[in-house]
């Protein structure tokens, strides 16, 4: 299936990629993240062998893309309409793994301001629609997971508007491909077309392996409003004004 | 289609479900209650067959039911006969299931909210089969209400006539066939022959969905009856990657040649992982000191040896030809279900 990992421009053929292509994708992704978004929690490939009884026999690429503890406020209505610009602020006060100590001790001083919820996000590589797929789950800052109407209340309008519509092909519950628990995902069986219509826009992408590098960064910037992420426009600009 | 299909249609396990003792509240506890579960059905879709039995006993609350077999909980999602062949090494008959309708352990499960989640939980891993089949799944999406109703009434009722006449116009075909004396779409009955034959001439992937659930011993046994018990769904690994059919020198492709490529990491030899590494090799540039290194010093890991594939409740030779095996033997969202317990030894220091 993976015959044609080495050249690119297959990316711009059919809006596919293969498990080796992601993870340099990803490599490049996270690496561009933290360029770009310095103040929030990075994205870390986090190497997973399926088999966890055979040490490091297993291919490099196996694992996926991890980006927890990005919090974002209850919105109130009227607030909706900054929204992104709110959550992005709200995380530059917390970095990584002290922010969790820090919301236990002020959990009592809390309870009358807005709740915070952590939402955990995996990037994760689908091999039957060779494309990524978006994992995430969300908890409350006691570590209550939230209900997925409690969620559906995080995501950006247009989201739940679409939810509404199709509540079972949109975001459903699924088991994570790694973790075996239950994680929520959005559905991926659309997501090569639109990855072929971003690229053939940009015929001057799809040169020398540019594309790969390029894949996630595209993918993410459309994936990522879907959960109320947004990219920098200077990590997609200079992305590829770095090669061109 | 084969006179095996129509078996594993027609299969099911007969399963005594007791009710868990803690939502027993009636003295005498209730008996427990005997079922029959077809194989490529969904253990909470009994429900209107077991809760006759126990609601009277029932504590107050409301039903969020399932499953568990020697404490571990069953994942609905799974197909009851798929199931049966991963947890029941030795096949007990009847299978002695328990059956709760409280305090769903919904860190471990995914929330089933009735026949809903089973169907759509169906038509999602249909989607995803046409998907790696066709390189889309419009066909799915594209489907009418009416039709997607009978391919799901069709399954829920074990209606295999039905199915067929649905599930042709999916235009999924049947994969091509090395050794089959049996595929000759005039004579089939469905009225789609043209069709099928349309797909099967423009086949252009001979990607196979394939779920594989493996789980490993590192001590030899005998008897079925001495193979370890599976008590956490962490010891099984979950495989849900294609399987390219590849046809080297006339030499047909194996249910074995399967298995292997699905496990690189214990059959390296397989052309799947080679031409992953070499494109790796090629394409990265400054990644290739971190990500190249560590493989090129794997050892080939000579003692991981296929103990026994499972499908559908038999266990097939694995020299058989895969396409027969899918063909045949697959479910009907159109993946293959794949059970397979390897035996894998440190170094030989165990033997």
């Amino acid at each position: 299936m993976d015959v044609k990992t080495g050249s690119s421009d297959i990316i711009g053929l059919d809006g596919t990629l293969s498990s080796t292509q992601f993870f340099l994708s990803a490599l490049s992704f996270s690496d561009n993240w933290k360029r770009f978004n310095p103040s929030l929690p990075p994205w870390i490939w986090v190497q997973f062998p399926k088999h966890r009884f055979i040490s490091s026999h297993n291919k490099v690429f196996e694992g996926y893309l991890s980006l927890e503890n990005m919090c974002f406020n209850n919105l109130t209505q009227e607030e909706e309409s900054n929204r992104s610009s709110t959550s992005k602020e709200e995380c530059n006060t917390s970095h990584g793994e002290e922010e969790e100590e820090l919301f236990d001790y002020a959990t009592l001083v809390q309870s009358n301001c807005n709740e915070v919820n952590h939402y955990d996000f995996h990037i994760v590589y689908s091999p039957s629609y060779r494309v990524p797929v978006l994992y995430f789950r969300a908890c409350h800052s006691d570590g209550q997971p939230l209900s997925f109407d409690e969620i559906e209340k995080d995501l950006p309008g247009h989201s739940s508007k679409l939810l509404s519509e199709s509540k079972w092909t949109f975001i459903t519950n699924e088991e994570h491909p790694y973790l075996n628990r239950p994680w929520y995902k959005l559905h991926p069986c659309g997501t090569s077309d639109w990855m072929k219509l971003l690229f053939q826009n940009d015929t001057s992408l799809n040169k020398n392996g540019f594309v790969i590098e390029q894949y996630l960064v595209s993918w993410f910037s459309v994936i990522g409003q879907v959960v109320g992420l947004k990219i920098p426009l200077g990590m997609m600009d200079t992305n590829v004004a770095n090669h061109s | 289609m084969s006179e095996a299909h129509k078996f594993v249609w027609e299969g099911s396990i007969p399963l005594q479900i007791h009710l868990h003792q803690s939502e027993i509240t009636t003295l005498p506890p209730p008996p427990p209650a005997l079922v029959l579960a077809p194989r490529i059905g969904y253990l909470p879709l009994l429900i209107s067959l077991i809760k006759p039995h126990f609601s009277t006993t029932l504590p107050p609350g409301i039903d969020t039911i399932w499953f568990e077999y020697k404490g571990l909980p069953l994942k609905w999602y799974i197909p009851t006969g798929v199931l049966f062949d991963l947890l029941c090494m030795e096949p007990e008959r009847p299978w002695n299931l328990t059956v709760h309708f409280r305090g769903y352990p919904s860190n471990l499960l995914l929330p089933c909210e009735g026949v809903d989640s089973i169907k759509w939980s169906f038509i999602n891993s249909l989607k995803e089969a046409a998907y790696v089949i066709n390189g889309n799944c419009k066909n799915v999406m594209n489907m009418s209400q009416p039709d997607q109703a009978e391919l799901w009434h069709s399954v829920l009722s074990g209606n295999l006539e039905s199915y067929r006449r649905v599930s042709s116009k999916l235009k999924l075909g049947t994969f091509e066939d090395e050794y089959a004396e049996n595929i000759n779409p005039v004579s089939t009955k469905s009225q789609q022959s043209t069709e099928e034959t349309e797909v099967t001439g423009q086949l252009k992937t001979g990607r196979i969905p394939v779920r594989l659930y493996v789980w490993t011993v590192n001590k030899d046994f005998d008897d079925l009856e001495d193979a370890p018990q599976i008590d956490n769904w962490d010891k099984v690994s979950y495989i849900n990657r294609p399987v390219e059919i590849h046809k080297d020198d006339g030499k047909y492709f194996s249910l074995n040649d399967a298995v292997r490529s699905l496990l690189p990491e214990f059959f390296p030899g397989s052309s799947f992982v080679d031409e992953e590494d070499a494109s790796i090799n090629r394409s990265t540039g400054e990644e290739e000191e971190n990500t190249c290194d560590p493989m090129s010093s794997f050892q080939p890991l000579e003692n991981a040896e296929i103990k026994l594939v499972r499908i559908q409740g038999i266990e097939p030779k694995l020299e058989i030809p895969f396409s027969w095996v899918v063909n045949n033997l697959m479910n009907p969202e159109y993946f293959l279900h794949i059970c397979v317990c390897l035996k894998v030894s440190e170094a030989k220091a165990l033997q």
